[in-house]
């Protein structure tokens, strides 16, 4: 082919990337073609630590995302929650990032409702409060500090769950699911000082971040993005659910951008080659 | 087919409009486009009011204030005691509040006060904790001894050689090694204090493609991150056109 050809290749206006980018992700979608799943050993891990649990222990699941990135967050959390309340333990939960509230809310109610558990005696939300940095740090002398009352105004005392429960080291873990940079207040204040055990759920974006923490045994557990979330789906035996209906438009757009990738670089090498000559 | 309320149906499709609205961009910059931006950032800053109101204000100062001024009613406790309460319960409003000082040319000097103290107590508390948790640690896991991971490796090469069958501690064991070997070497691309020759030189070069590798990861996720943002509109767009299809029997 013409160096022409290559250079006009190069000049395409990115709309048209945009329009085949967005075909190949929703065709995928309305065709549901099942693509195989990888269990790694970093959500694996999470798995079996909720699943090493007896019944009643209390674990921490608090979430922090809001609608900007719902997409990846919201299968992630109903799975892990999932997998809590079907393991009958009791989970205490907070909502940190702002815009998050009322969707974590609703995840942690409905995800409760669907396996019977009651608000007080089997799950606590204790909602938000500003400052990340120095909740977490209070949670660990307290939750009574930083959260006098949960999310719907009643005092901690007065929830059955909470009796006895005071601060990190009377729960058997954490899994913070987390789309924000607070993660590195988790690893800092609730592993750090408290020596909590602590697991992560993350966006695909900032997921590469946090390996070096799992390599460290800082965490014992780590749930990347879409990905990690079809996984624990698998793991928990929901092969159908959101993220893994969601797989398929991942991996056809993944290729896509790969091809894309592949022709921009030819282009601009021939592009350079026609300029030589 | 669930049926969806005509009440649920006309939010959703507010917001099927605000997706397609922002969706827009993707073509051109458009008046479309600008409502959706500028509706969620003044809906934004109303929620966030709303939401500090009821789960901090409320009980964090509110709550403690008026209890803490009431106390001077009951028989109970010290006078001394009552003041110090009352103080303790006052400051936090009173340092909050000098934060309006900025909305005034004259006194908005007085607003660094309460953003002084935030940093000085989130530095004191986080900077001990950050080196233990983000340098020291770190290094820590990189510090193995070299024999075990030989060993280690060695005894899984035999059962693989005898058996047939890894314990795949041969493969944990080379990233062990390359973990090390990168970490030295992605630190030696940043010592400027030498000219990259020689050995310093070699181990800066395998630095930067360990680096490239890394960046390399980053934006597969990053990818993979954005797929499934465009996928989360994509599904409630089907879910809403779904819902509107329900309602009518269609």
């Amino acid at each position: 082919m013409n160096a022409g050809f290559w250079q006009k290749l190069a000049a395409l206006d990115r709309r048209w990337i945009y329009l085949v980018i967005g075909i190949v992700t929703f065709v995928p979608i309305l065709a549901y073609i099942r693509v195989p799943v990888n269990i790694t050993y970093e959500v694996e891990a999470v798995y079996r630590k909720i699943d090493s649990l007896p019944a009643g222990t209390v674990v921490m699941v608090p979430m922090e995302f809001g609608p900007s990135t719902m997409a990846e967050m919201q299968p992630m959390a109903t799975a892990v929650l999932r997998h809590c309340f079907s393991r009958d333990l009791k989970v205490i939960s907070t909502a940190m990032q702002i815009e998050g509230v009322i969707l974590n809310e609703q995840v942690l109610r409905e995800t409760a409702a669907e396996y019977g558990r009651n608000y007080g005696t089997d799950y606590v939300f204790l909602g938000y409060k500003p400052y990340p940095d120095l909740v977490i740090l209070n949670m660990g002398e307290n939750f009574r500090k930083p959260f006098p009352r949960d999310y719907y105004g009643n005092e901690l005392d007065s929830l059955p769950m909470m009796a006895g429960v005071n601060h990190y080291s009377n729960v058997a873990c954490i899994i913070n699911l987390n789309a924000t940079s607070g993660v590195d207040y988790w690893i800092n204040y609730a592993n750090g000082r408290y020596g909590a055990e602590l697991a992560l759920g993350v966006t695909a974006v900032i997921a590469t971040d946090y390996y070096a923490f799992l390599q460290s045994k800082q965490i014992f557990g780590l749930i990347g993005g879409l990905k990690g979330a079809a996984e624990y789906e698998r793991l928990i035996g929901r092969p159908k659910d959101i993220a893994n209906r969601s797989m398929t438009s991942v991996s056809v757009a993944h290729v896509f951008i790969i091809l894309f990738i592949v022709i921009g670089n030819m282009a601009v090498f021939a592009g350079r080659r026609g300029g030589r000559g | 087919m669930e049926v969806v309320s005509l009440g649920s149906i006309l939010w959703m499709t507010v917001a099927a409009f605000l997706t397609l609205c922002i969706f827009s961009f993707l073509y051109k910059d458009n008046p479309f486009y600008i409502f959706a931006e500028h509706l969620i950032v003044g809906i934004s800053a109303g929620y966030w009011i709303a939401i500090l109101y009821h789960t901090s204000l409320t009980d964090l100062w509110i709550e403690p204030l008026a209890n803490s001024a009431l106390a001077f009613g009951s028989p109970e406790g010290s006078m001394a005691g009552k003041i110090g309460m009352l103080l303790v319960n006052v400051a936090p409003g009173l340092i909050g509040i000098l934060m309006f000082s900025r909305f005034f040319k004259k006194t908005s000097w007085i607003s660094r006060w309460p953003i002084a103290f935030y940093l000085g107590v989130s530095a004191g508390v986080a900077l001990p904790l950050f080196m233990q948790s983000f340098v020291i640690r770190q290094v820590a896991a990189n510090m193995m001894n070299p024999a075990d991971i030989l060993s280690t490796m060695t005894a899984d090469l035999t059962i693989f050689y005898n058996y047939g069958q890894s314990t795949l501690l041969f493969w944990q064991g080379l990233g062990q090694i390359i973990i090390v070997l990168g970490s030295i070497c992605g630190l030696a691309y940043f010592y400027f204090s030498a000219q990259h020759r020689g050995i310093l030189g070699g181990a800066a070069k395998i630095g930067i493609w360990i680096l490239m590798i890394g960046f390399g990861a980053t934006f597969g996720y990053t990818v993979m991150a954005r797929i499934s943002l465009l996928i989360g509109r994509f599904n409630f767009l089907i879910d809403w056109i779904s819902a509107i299809g329900g309602y009518l029997g269609v």
